[in-house]
C-alpha cells in the first residue's frame, strides 16, 4: 500500500493523542493528578492538539474535504464512520474533563465518572482505527488480530511517552508508575509489532495469481501484460513495493530505535537528575514517535493488496 | 442519520443528434453512429446495420473522440522557413499554399512529369489519386501496398483472382477447419474477431500458425509456433501428405482450375513451361474422349491430369497437375524435410494435414441451392470443404512471401476450398480475371511533358513485355517497380522511394508528395537514415531532394521534412469514398461501398486533402479535372467529384444509387442526390447476392453475369484457378536468357531462382547471406489491436494502453542468456542496433523475439512532452531493417520480395546482448521535434465529457 | 447507503468469456468512452500527453500466461466492477456515498456524496474502484445504468457498453439471480466461476474458462497421419488417371 503521508501522520498524532488522553483519565480517575491548571493546560493541550492535527491531517487526505461531514453518517456498516463518530464523541467527555479539570475544581464524583468516559472513548476510537485496517479483507497483512491490539499499545506508549514527560515535568506522584507504565508498553508494543512482522512474513497465502484469475488449472500464472503500460491509480495507490531488505532494516530501526532505546531513556530518567531525567524523557517521546511514525509506513509499505495479484504479484 | 438511497434518473438523454458514417481509426471501414451533444461528441458507436461491423467497435474506433480533438491537429499551411527536419515553419494561407503546389508541379509536368514522385499511404482514396497521377502523367505513383502485403494480394491475384488481405473472408459459419498464417490484427478487425467466435460457437478447429502466440492466435485451439519465414515449408510439406494420400479434390481441379492445361515440356527452349496455346490463345488440354487436343476451355472435355502428350506441331506436352504432383510427392518436402526448417515436428505436420484432409472429404457440406455454371450447367447444390484458411502479413512480410502465399493458394485449390461453402469466399467485386487485364503505364514514350499517362501507373504484367524498363535493363520508375528488382510490383515499393531519389536512381525527381504516411519514421526501413536522407545536400548546398510536399493531419515525425506541409482535416470533417474503384466493404455476400460525411466542421483552417488534390489538378489543367475551357470541373471540391466522375460510361465513384432517379446499381448515371441517399442510408450502400451467386464465384454463372452487369468485369468468363502461374514462366524464361527483354546480369539469377511458376521455399533472404551464429533470432512486430501505426499516439486513451514497449522474448532462452524482466539489451542486425528493454513470455518460438509496432516515437512528434515514454521507452524494429540485403558479389539486392518487391520487415535477424550500461532509455533516440507555430501545448488534464452529461443522481441526500 | 441492502432477486451483472476475448481492449476503451461524457463523467485523464498519464478506466485488460512452454496458455482477461453480493467495498463507505441497489444488485458511487477517502478502492480486491484525482471523488463501473434503463436509447441498445461493443462477443449481459436466463445457463453449461472466491465476496459477474486444447491425434475425429496408399510400381500417376469431365 502507497505509504500516504497524511495517513501515517493521522493514525500516529491521534493514536498519541488518544494515547495521552487515556493516560490523563486515568491518572485523574485515580486521583493521580490533582487539578493544576499548567498540567491541565498542556496535558490536554497536547492530546487535544494531536487529535486534531491528526483529524485534520486526515481531512488533506479526502478528495472532497469540504465534504467531510458526511462521513459521520454510516456508523452502522463503516469503521471510518465510528471512528468519526467516535473522534467527535471523546471530545465531549475529554473536553468537560479538560475545562473542569484545568479551570475548575470539580468534584471528585464527576471528576471519575468524566475520566471513565474519555478513557473508554480513547480506547474506543483507537479500536475503531485500527479495525478500519483489520477489516480490510484484501489487505491480509492488516487483516489479522495484530493489528487492533498494535494500534492500541502503539497507542497507549506514545500516550505514556508523553504522559511521562507531562508527569516527569510537573513532578506529580505518579510519575514513577508512569515510568514503568511507559516502558511496559514500550515493550509491549515492541512484542507486539515483532510478532506481529513474524505473522505476516510466514502467513500463508491467501490469494494467488491462481485464485485470482482462475487459471490455476493450467499452470503457473503470470502476468504478459498489464492494462497499461505506464502506472494507473491501482499501481500508484496499491501496488507500493518495497525491498525485503530494506524493510529489514526499518524494522530494526523502529524496534530498537523507536521502542528500546526510548525504554532505555524512561528508564534513566527515573534515574538521572532532573534535568538529565527531563532531557531523557523528552529524548524518549521524540523517539517513540518517530519509531511509530517509521512503524506505520512500514505498515504500509509492507502490505499487500490483492490487487496486485493481478499486476504481476504471485500471492498475497 | 438515515440518508436514503439517491434518486436516480435512470433515463438520462443521450445525445440531441446522431449521425452515421465510417470509422477511420483503421482500415476496417466500419459504420459508426456518432452522437453530439450540443455541438460536441458525446459518443461513437458501431452502426448495427452496417455490413463491415453489425454495431461492434473496437478499441482503435472508440477512442475517435480522442483523435479527432488530438493536440497533434495541424491547423494551417505551413511552409518551411529553417533547414529540413529542423520543424521550423511558418503559417501561410492556403492561396499561397496552392500556388506555390502548382508552380512546383507545373514546372515538372511541362518538363518531365517523372519528376514527380506522388506516393499516398494509409488513405483510402487511391481510386481518386491514382488516376489523378495517371492524369498528370508521372509513373512514380504508388501506395503503401508494396511495403504492407502485396505479396498477399499479388499471389492471390495472379492465382485464383482474389486474395486473403482485403479481398476474400473465411466462410465463418460453415468452416469445420480454420487455419490461421502470420495474422496479428489485419484489416478485418472487427469481423475476424467475430469470425473467431462464431467459429468457436460452432465447435469448429482453429489453428493458429505464428511464431507468437497473442491476441487472436492466444484463442486457437493448436498453436503451431513455427520459425518465421519457413511456412512455405510447412505448407508444401501439408501438400505433400496430401497427394500422397491422394486425398485432393480432382473434380474440383478439372473443373475449376487450370490443373489440365498443357505446359510444353521442351527444357532450354524459349517456350518450356509455357502453356500450349491454340492460334487464339486459347490454352489446350488432352480430352480423354476424343482423344484429342482440344482448348481446354471447352466445357464438354474430359481432360487428362497426367501423361505427356505431343502437340501438332511435335513438341511435347504436359498438364500441370502432373507436374504439381511429381514436384510435391518428391521426398524433399515430406514432412521430415520440412520440420528440420521450421522447427515443427513431422508428427505434428502429418496430423494437421489429415485433419485437413478429414474436414475437408469427410465432412462435407452440401448447400441444396441450385445453381447454372458458367458453361451453362446446372447443379443441384454446393458442395463445400469447409477448410478455411486466413493468411497476412506474418506470410507475405517475407522475401519468400509471394511463394509461400501462392502455396496456400494451391493448397485451396487442391482440396477444392475456394469460394465453396465453408472454405476461403471472395469479397466482391472479387474474383476478378487472374490477374485483371491492366498493364502498368509509363513505358519508353508513354511518359510526355503535359500528358497523360495512357494507363494507370499500376497494373499486372503478364510478363517481360510489360516491364517498366529502358533498354538497357533499368528501372524507370524512381522506386524500381515493375523493373527487374521486382517485376510483378503490383503495388509498388514505397519503401525505395525516398532512398531512390536521394541516390538519384535511376534519376533525380524534382518534387516528392506524399499523403499519409509517415515516412519519416514508422513506415520506412532504416527510419534514422532515411530521415537523413530527406535533409541531405548536394555538395552545392541544395537539397538531394527538392521539393518535399506532404498532407498530413496531425504532427507527424515525416512533417518535420516537408517544405509544404498541407493540414487535413479528421475523418470526421470531410467527404470520403470507399469505393468500389479502391477497396470497398464488399463481402461474400455481395458488393458494397461507403462514404464519410462531415460530422463536425473543422475549427482550423484545414482542408480535406481530396479537395485539395482536385483543387491541384484543375489549377494544373488535368485533363479530367478542368472543363475544355479551363474551368475547373468540379467546382464542389471531393464531393462533387464522387457523385460527378465517371471512370467508365456509368461507372463513379459510387455503385449505390445511381442514375438520374437513384434506381440503378452498379453503373449508370451520375444521381446528383447520391450522397443524400448514401447519409440515410447510414452512409453505405450494399447489395445482397441472391443465394444461388454465393458460392463458387469464380465459375458461378448469376455471379459473372451480376459481376459484368455491375461493371466488375468486362465479360461473364469463367475465371480459371491458377495452380500453375504462367507469367511467372515467361519472366524466368527471359532470365534464362531467351526473348528480347531479359534481366540485367546482376539481377538474372534473383529472377531465375525465384519465379518458379508452383510455389516453392527458399530461405528469406537476410538470413541466407548472414551467419545464423552471428544473428542468431528472428525479430517480428505485430500490431496491438488498441493501437494503430503511429497515428494512434497522439490518442490519449489508446496511449495509456501502448505508451511503450518491450523485446519479448521465449523465457528459457532469455534465462539462458541471463536475461530477467526489464533488462536492458543491445539488439543488433546487420544495419545497425538498437537498445531496449525485454519482457519474457511463454508463448513465442524459441528463436523469435518481437515487438508491437510503431509504438516508439521520436521525441517532441506528436505533440507529446517530450519525456513521453513512447520517446524514452519505446523503441522501432525499423532502425535495424535496412532497404537492401548484405552486400554480396559487390551489390546490394533490395530487402524485398524478388517477385513483387513486397519489403521483407520480417526477414530480420539479430543479435541480442545484455547492455551493461544501459543509459536508462532506448536508443537511438533522434533529436527532439520541434512542434509547428501555433500549436498549444497539450493538456495536463482532460476532462473530457464535462459538462455533457445530464445529472444521473437528482437528490444527493442532503 | 452503506449497510447493504437484503440480497436481491435480481442479480445483474456480466458474463465474461476467456475463451473467445482476444484481449482487444474495445470494452475497455468503449467503456471510457461512453462512460466519461455519462452520469459518473468525465473520467478525468491526469498527464494526458506527458511521461506518466493515468486515467480513470472502468475495465481494463489483462493478459496473462498460464503454464509453461509450449502448453502455456495465453489467456486475456478483462476486468470491470463484479458487482459483489457482499462487497466490503459498500460497507466501509463511511458516507453512503458506495452504495449496492436493491433493486438489482448493481453497486454504485453517489458523486455528489463520496468524499474521496479512498477506503473503498483498499476494500475491493479486484481493482475496481477508480479515484478521479481531479474531482477528488471514487467512480467506478456503473454496470451502465444509465443505458440499461435508459428510455432514451432504443430496447436493443440498452445493455452495458462493453457488451454492446465487443467484437467477439466474450462479454454477456444478464441477471445471473434467474437461473433460466442466458447467462445463468451459460455460466452452468461452461464452468463460470467467481475470482478470489476466498475473499468472501460473492461476485456476481463470472468468467467463463478458455475451453481445453485440441492439439492431439484424433481431436477432429482425424486419424494421426493419412493413410497412404501404395505408390504404383513404376511410378506412374495412375490415380490421377480418371475420366472426369470439366
Ligand atoms: N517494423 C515494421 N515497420 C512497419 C510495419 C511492420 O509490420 N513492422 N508495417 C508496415 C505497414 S504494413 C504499413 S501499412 C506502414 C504504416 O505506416 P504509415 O503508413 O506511416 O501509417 P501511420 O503511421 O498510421 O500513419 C501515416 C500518417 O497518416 C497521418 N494521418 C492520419 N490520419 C490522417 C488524415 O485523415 N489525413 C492525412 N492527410 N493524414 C492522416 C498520420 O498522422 C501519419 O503521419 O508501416 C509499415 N512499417
Ligand atoms: N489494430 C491495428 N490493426 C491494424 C493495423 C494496426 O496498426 N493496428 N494495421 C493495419 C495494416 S496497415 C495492416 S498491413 C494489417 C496487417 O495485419 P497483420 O498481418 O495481422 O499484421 P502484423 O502485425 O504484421 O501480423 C503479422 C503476424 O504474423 C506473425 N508472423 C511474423 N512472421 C511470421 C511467419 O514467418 N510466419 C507466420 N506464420 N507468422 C509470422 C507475427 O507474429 C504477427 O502475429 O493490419 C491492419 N490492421
Ligand atoms: S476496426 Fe476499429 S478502428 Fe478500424 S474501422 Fe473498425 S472500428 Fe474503426
Ligand atoms: S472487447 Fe471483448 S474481446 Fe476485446 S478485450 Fe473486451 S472482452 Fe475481450
Ligand atoms: S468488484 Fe470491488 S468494487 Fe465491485 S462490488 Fe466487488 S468489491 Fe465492490
Ligand atoms: S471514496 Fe467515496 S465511495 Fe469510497 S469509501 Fe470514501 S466516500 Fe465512500
Ligand atoms: S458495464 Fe458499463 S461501466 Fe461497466 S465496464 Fe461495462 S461499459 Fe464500463
Ligand atoms: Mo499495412
Amino acid at each position: 500500500m502507497h505509504p500516504a503521508f497524511s495517513v501515517i501522520f493521522f493514525t500516529v498524532a491521534s493514536g498519541a493523542g488518544y494515547g495521552l488522553l487515556f493516560v490523563l483519565a486515568l491518572l485523574i480517575g485515580f486521583g493521580l493528578l490533582a487539578p493544576a491548571f499548567w498540567t491541565g493546560f498542556i496535558g490536554f493541550g497536547v492530546s487535544f492538539a494531536l487529535i486534531t492535527a491528526g483529524l485534520l491531517s486526515s481531512f488533506l487526505h479526502l478528495g472532497r474535504p469540504e465534504r467531510a461531514w458526511r462521513a459521520f453518517s454510516q456508523w452502522r456498516s463503516s469503521w471510518l464512520s465510528r471512528e468519526g463518530v467516535l473522534a467527535i464523541i471523546t471530545y465531549l467527555p475529554a473536553g468537560l474533563l479538560a475545562l473542569l479539570f484545568t479551570f475548575f475544581e470539580p468534584s471528585r464524583g464527576i471528576l471519575i465518572v468524566l475520566s471513565a468516559l474519555s478513557a473508554l472513548c480513547a480506547v474506543a476510537t483507537v479500536i475503531a482505527t485500527g479495525m478500519i485496517y483489520r477489516s480490510l479483507q484484501p489487505i491480509r497483512a492488516w487483516c489479522n488480530g495484530w493489528v487492533v491490539p498494535a494500534y492500541l499499545v502503539l497507542g497507549l506508549a506514545s500516550g505514556l511517552l508523553l504522559g511521562n514527560l507531562l508527569v516527569f515535568a510537573a513532578g506529580a506522584q505518579a510519575t514513577i508508575l508512569v515510568q514503568i507504565a511507559s516502558v511496559v508498553a514500550l515493550l509491549a508494543a515492541a512484542l507486539v509489532k515483532f510478532r506481529y512482522w513474524r505473522f505476516i512474513d510466514t502467513m500463508p497465502a491467501f490469494s494467488t495469481a491462481e485464485s485470482a484469475t482462475g487459471l490455476g488449472h493450467i499452470g503457473k500464472v503470470r502476468l504478459f501484460e498489464a492494462p497499461h503500460t505506464q502506472e494507473n491509480f491501482l499501481n500508484k495507490e496499491m501496488g507500493y513495493r518495497i525491498a525485503r531488505k530494506h524493510a529489514a532494516k526499518l524494522r530494526r530501526i523502529a524496534l530498537v530505535g523507536g521502542w528500546l532505546v526510548p525504554a532505555g531513556f524512561v528508564l534513566l530518567s527515573l534515574v538521572l537528575p532532573s534535568v538529565l531525567g527531563l532531557f531523557a524523557a523528552i529524548l524518549a517521546v521524540a523517539l517513540g514517535l518517530a519509531g511509530t511514525l517509521v512503524e506505520r509506513w512500514l505498515f504500509f509499505a509492507e502490505a499487500k493488496h490483492a490487487v496486485t495479484l493481478y499486476y504481476g504479484g504471485d500471492k498475497v | 442519520m438515515k440518508p436514503q438511497p439517491p434518486i436516480e434518473n435512470l433515463s438520462p438523454p443521450v445525445s440531441d443528434e446522431i449521425k452515421t458514417t465510417t470509422c477511420y481509426m483503421c482500415a476496417c471501414r466500419c459504420g459508426i453512429k456518432v452522437h453530439l451533444k450540443d455541438g460536441r461528441i458525446r459518443y461513437i458507436e458501431g452502426n448495427r446495420a452496417h455490413p463491415v461491423n453489425k454495431g461492434v467497435l473496437c478499441g482503435k474506433g472508440s477512442a475517435g473522440i480522442m483523435n479527432h480533438y488530438s493536440p497533434a491537429r495541424l491547423s494551417k499551411p505551413l511552409l518551411r522557413v529553417g533547414e529540413r527536419g529542423a520543424g521550423e515553419f511558418k503559417e501561410i494561407e492556403w492561396e499561397e499554399a496552392m500556388s506555390l503546389a502548382t508552380q512546383w508541379l507545373g514546372d515538372i509536368r511541362k518538363t518531365d512529369p517523372r519528376k514527380l514522385a506522388f506516393f499516398t499511404g494509409r488513405d483510402q482514396s487511391q481510386a481518386l489519386t491514382g488516376w489523378w497521377a495517371q492524369q498528370f502523367g508521372t509513373p512514380n505513383y504508388a501506395a503503401h501496398g508494396g511495403f504492407c502485403s502485396v505479396n498477399m494480394a499479388s499471389a492471390g491475384l495472379y492465382s485464383i483472382g482474389g486474395s486473403f488481405w482485403e479481398f476474400g473472408e473465411p466462410d465463418w459459419d460453415r468452416a469445420r477447419y480454420f487455419l490461421m498464417f502470420g495474422v496479428a490484427e489485419d484489416h478485418d478487425s472487427n469481423p475476424i474477431k467475430a469470425g473467431l467466435a462464431k467459429l468457436k460457437a460452432n465447435g469448429a478447429k482453429y489453428v493458429a500458425i505464428n511464431p507468437v502466440k497473442t491476441a487472436y492466435s492466444a484463442i486457437a485451439d493448436e498453436w503451431i509456433g513455427l520459425r518465421p519465414g519457413t511456412d512455405g515449408a510447412f505448407i508444401l510439406a501439408i501438400i505433400h501428405e496430401l497427394l500422397k494420400a491422394q486425398k485432393i479434390d480432382l473434380d474440383f481441379l478439372v473443373r475449376y482450375t487450370n490443373a489440365p492445361w498443357l505446359t510444353i515440356h521442351a527444357p532450354g527452349s524459349a517456350d518450356h513451361g509455357l502453356f500450349a496455346r491454340d492460334e487464339e490463345g486459347k490454352p489446350l488440354a488432352f480430352d480423354q474422349m476424343s482423344k484429342s487436343i482440344v482448348s481446354a476451355m471447352r466445357a464438354d472435355i474430359a481432360p487428362a491430369l497426367t501423361g505427356e502428350f505431343t502437340l501438332a506441331d511435335g513438341r511435347k506436352a504436359r498438364p500441370v497437375l502432373r507436374l504439381l504432383v511429381e514436384r510435391y510427392l518428391d521426398p524433399s518436402h515430406a514432412p521430415e524435410e520440412a520440420a528440420k526448417v521450421t522447427g515443427i515436428s513431422a508428427e505434428t505436420i502429418r496430423r494437421i494435414a489429415a485433419e485437413i484432409a478429414h474436414a475437408a472429404f469427410e465432412q462435407q457440406i452440401e448447400i441444396p441451392v441450385a445453381w447454372t455454371d458458367w458453361a451453362g450447367r446446372r447443379h443441384e447444390s454446393f458442395i463445400g470443404r469447409p477448410v478455411a484458411i486466413h493468411a497476412m502479413r506474418g506470410i507475405s512480410a517475407h522475401s519468400n512471401g509471394f511463394q509461400t502465399c501462392r502455396a496456400l493458394h494451391v493448397l485451396q485449390m487442391l482440396i477444392g476450398a475456394v469460394d465453396t461453402p465453408g472454405a476461403f469466399r471472395y469479397k466482391s467485386p472479387y474474383p476478378r480475371p487472374a490477374p485483371m487485364p491492366i498493364r502498368p503505364g509509363g513505358k519508353v514514350g508513354e511518359v510526355q511533358p503535359g500528358k497523360p499517362l495512357p494507363r494507370p501507373p499500376l497494373g499486372f504484367p503478364i510478363g517481360p513485355e510489360d516491364l517498366l524498363v529502358e533498354a538497357d535493363g533499368a528501372s524507370r520508375r524512381i522506386d524500381n517497380a515493375y523493373s527487374w528488382h521486382a517485376p510483378m510490383a503490383n503495388h509498388g515499393l514505397m519503401h525505395m522511394v525516398i532512398r531512390n531519389a536521394w541516390a538519384g536512381e535511376p534519376y533525380e525527381i524534382d518534387t516528392l508528395f506524399m499523403y499519409m504516411a509517415n515516412m519519416a519514421w514508422n513506415s520506412s526501413m532504416n527510419s534514422a537514415g532515411t530521415a537523413e536522407m530527406l535533409a541531405a545536400k548536394k555538395p552545392d548546398g541544395s537539397y538531394r531532394i527538392p521539393h518535399i510536399i506532404y498532407s498530413d493531419a496531425f504532427f507527424s515525425e515525416t512533417v518535420a521534412y516537408a517544405d509544404l506541409v498541407l493540414p487535413d482535416t479528421t475523418y470526421l470533417e470531410r467527404w470520403d469514398c470507399i469505393s468500389l474503384l479502391d477497396r470497398p466493404i464488399g463481402s461474400a455476400h455481395g458488393p458494397g461501398d461507403a462514404i464519410r460525411q462531415p460530422v463536425v466542421k473543422p475549427d482550423r483552417d484545414v482542408r480535406p486533402f481530396q479537395d485539395v488534390v482536385i483543387d491541384l489538378g484543375a489549377r494544373l489543367g488535368l485533363p479530367g479535372l478542368t472543363t475544355p475551357e479551363g474551368k475547373p470541373l468540379y467546382p464542389g471540391g471531393y464531393a462533387d467529384y464522387i457523385v460527378n466522375h465517371q471512370r467508365a460510361p456509368g461507372i463513379g465513384s459510387l455503385a449505390g444509387w445511381r442514375g438520374k432517379d437513384g434506381s440503378a446499381q452498379g453503373t449508370g448515371e451520375p444521381n446528383p442526390d447520391q450522397l443524400k441517399r448514401y447519409v440515410e442510408n447510414g452512409c453505405f450502400w450494399k447489395y445482397e447476392l441472391p443465394h444461388e451467386a454465393e458460392f463458387y464465384k469464380h465459375s458461378n454463372k448469376a455471379y459473372l453475369d451480376h459481376a459484368v452487369q455491375m461493371g466488375f468485369m468486362a465479360r461473364p468468363d469463367q475465371i480459371v484457378l491458377q495452380l500453375y502461374v504462367e507469367p511467372l514462366q515467361k519472366f524466368r524464361l527471359a532470365a534464362e536468357g531467351h526473348g528480347p527483354i531479359q534481366p540485367p546480369e546482376e539481377l538474372r539469377a534473383r529472377v531465375r531462382d525465384h519465379f518458379d511458376p508452383l510455389p516453392i521455399w527458399y530461405p528469406p533472404f537476410e538470413q541466407q547471406r548472414l551467419d545464423q551464429d552471428e544473428f542468431p533470432f528472428y525479430a517480428i512486430t505485430q500490431r496491438p489491436a488498441a493501437m494503430y501505426h503511429s497515428w494512434g499516439s497522439q490518442n490519449a486513451w489508446l496511449r495509456q494502453i501502448h505508451g511503450a514497449n518491450r523485446l519479448h522474448i521465449n523465457r528459457a532462452t532469455a534465462q539462458r542468456m541471463g536475461l530477467a524482466d526489464e533488462d536492458w539489451v543491445n539488439v543488433t542486425s546487420h544495419h545497425g542496433r538498437i537498445t531496449c528493454q525485454v519482457k519474457l513470455m511463454e508463448g513465442v518460438n524459441d528463436r523469435t523475439v518481437w515487438t508491437w509496432n510503431a509504438i516508439g516515437k521520436r521525441a517532441g512528434a506528436w505533440n507529446l512532452e517530450p519525456d513521453a515514454p513512447e520517446a524514452r521507452l519505446g523503441f522501432l524494429l525499423n532502425h535495424l531493417i535496412a532497404e537492401t540485403l548484405p552486400e554480396q558479389d559487390g551489390r546490394r539486392d533490395l530487402n524485398s520480395d524478388p517477385i513483387t518487391g513486397q519489403a521483407a520487415w520480417y526477414d530480420l535477424r539479430v543479435r541480442i546482448e545484455k547492455a551493461h550500461a544501459p543509459a536508462g532509455q532506448t536508443l537511438p533516440q533522434l533529436a527532439t521535434l520541434k512542434s509547428p507555430p501555433a500549436m498549444k501545448p497539450p493538456a495536463q488534464v482532460l476532462r473530457y465529457g464535462k459538462g455533457i452529461a445530464e445529472p444521473y443522481w437528482k437528490d444527493d441526500a442532503k | 447507503m452503506t449497510t447493504l441492502p437484503p440480497l436481491s432477486q435480481k442479480k445483474l451483472g456480466l458474463v465474461i468469456d476467456l475463451d473467445t476475448c482476444v484481449g482487444c481492449h474495445a470494452c475497455a476503451v468503449n467503456c471510457k468512452e461512453w462512460n466519461t461524457a455519462g452520469t459518473s463523467g468525465p473520467l478525468t485523464d491526469i498527464d494526458p500527453y506527458g511521461a506518466d498519464a493515468a486515467g480513470v478506466w472502468f475495465n481494463r485488460i489483462h493478459s496473462f500466461e498460464a503454464g509453461e512452454g509450449e502448453a502455456s496458455r495465453t489467456v486475456h482477461f478483462p476486468k470491470s466492477c463484479l458487482h459483489c453480493e457482499t462487497p466490503a467495498c459498500v460497507t466501509v463507505c463511511p458516507t453512503g456515498a458506495s452504495y449496492k441497489r436493491a433493486e438489482d444488485g448493481i453497486v454504485l458511487i453517489n458523486p455528489e456524496t463520496c468524499i474521496g477517502c479512498k477506503l473503498c478502492s483498499w476494500a475491493c480486491p479486484y481493482g475496481a474502484r477508480e479515484y478521479d484525482y481531479d474531482g477528488g471523488t471514487m467512480k467506478k463501473c456503473t454496470l451502465c445504468i444509465d443505458r440499461i434503463y435508459n428510455e432514451n436509447l432504443e430496447e436493443v441498445d440498452r445493455v452495458p457498453a462493453c457488451v454492446a461493443t465487443c467484437p467477439a462477443s466474450a462479454r454477456h449481459f444478464g441477471d445471473l439471480g434467474d437461473p433460466e436466463s442466458k447467462v445463468s445457463k451459460l455460466v452452468a453449461e461452461r464452468g463460470g466461476y467467481d475470482l478470489m472466491p476466498e475473499m468472501g465476496y460473492r461476485p456476481v459477474n463470472k468468467y467463463l474458462p478458455p475451453r481445453q486444447r485440441q492439439n492431439t491425434s484424433g481431436c477432429t475425429g482425424a486419424g494421426a497421419s493419412l493413410p497412404a496408399p501404395e505408390p504404383a510400381a513404376d511410378g506412374v500417376l495412375g490415380w490421377l488417371d480418371r475420366i472426369l469431365s470439366r
